[in-house]
């Protein structure tokens, strides 16, 4: 359980509904340092997979044009109550976030 | 499988270090190209540009894509999308904003039993296209609505 990562994952018929909040900062490297007036370096998300007890169900290549804070939301079918959902992403630093959650 | 990859590329650290791996036989090209993030794409500075390096070119308007967004965004730095295909057999999703400096924004593929259908909030710099592609069973289908966007969300 990684900090800057929240994640709910609740049932809905057969149907598991996954919502995932994750704490980063999302920088462009287009935006300018009003300071010192040189680019801000990107440092944004820019890959997320999802497994549900291990098996990949979602791969997502990000660009900069998610917004600070990233919101996913991802449904996934035939999954049951109990069984375990995890997500792992990489940011362009190579820094690394996870967290799972249980089907409830 | 999937941790090995991770390591791997983090020790590799650069595309360069990688080139040198796949021509000193130490990984499968097809290996490294799948999981690679697509650099040429999230850098293509028209939509239509990166849909083709993203490998959505040519695709068909489709009524059975669901784009939800909303008519204005207030604030461009924060817009709600949600996409759902009712086409049988999508395996990916696309999203796009024609005027954003680079307007891939995320591309979704999903696999065992994962539903076609995705939800995030984007960026926006100014009233644009939000054009989604999805690929189903080898082809590709689109869909797109406009946002008004009072504030910009990519200036600085």
């Amino acid at each position: 359980m990684a900090d800057g990562m929240k994640m709910r994952a609740t049932l809905q018929g057969n149907v598991a509904d996954v919502k995932v909040l994750i704490t980063h900062i999302m920088e462009t490297g287009l935006r300018k340092d009003p300071k010192t007036d040189k680019l801000i370096p990107a440092h944004f998300i820019n890959e997320v997979v999802a497994t549900l007890n291990g098996k990949t169900v979602m791969e997502a290549q990000w660009g900069v044009g998610i917004s600070k804070n990233p919101f996913i939301g991802f449904r996934i079918k035939g999954a049951k109550a109990g069984d375990k959902v995890a997500v792992n992403a990489v940011d362009n630093l190579g820094n690394k976030f996870s967290d799972e959650a249980v089907i409830a | 499988m999937n941790q090995l990859r991770r390591a791997f590329l983090k020790q590799a650290g650069t595309v360069g270090a990688v080139a040198v791996a796949i021509g000193a036989g130490l990984l499968k090209p097809g290996t490294v190209l799948a999981a690679t993030w697509n650099k040429l794409a999230f850098t293509a500075t028209n939509s239509a540009d990166a849909m083709k390096e993203a490998g959505y070119a040519g695709g068909a308007d489709s009524k059975d894509i669901m784009l939800k967004v909303p008519e204005i965004a207030e604030n461009g730095a924060v817009v709600p999308v949600e996409v759902t295909s009712n086409i049988p057999g999508t395996t990916s999703i696309s999203i796009y904003v024609d005027k954003n400096p680079t307007p891939l924004i995320a591309d979704f593929a999903f696999s065992n039993g994962a539903e076609p259908f995705a939800s995030t909030r984007i960026k926006m710099q100014a009233t644009s296209q939000v054009r989604v592609a999805v690929k189903a069973a080898g082809k590709v289908y689109t869909q797109s609505k406009e946002v008004k966007v009072t504030i910009g969300g990519c200036g600085g």
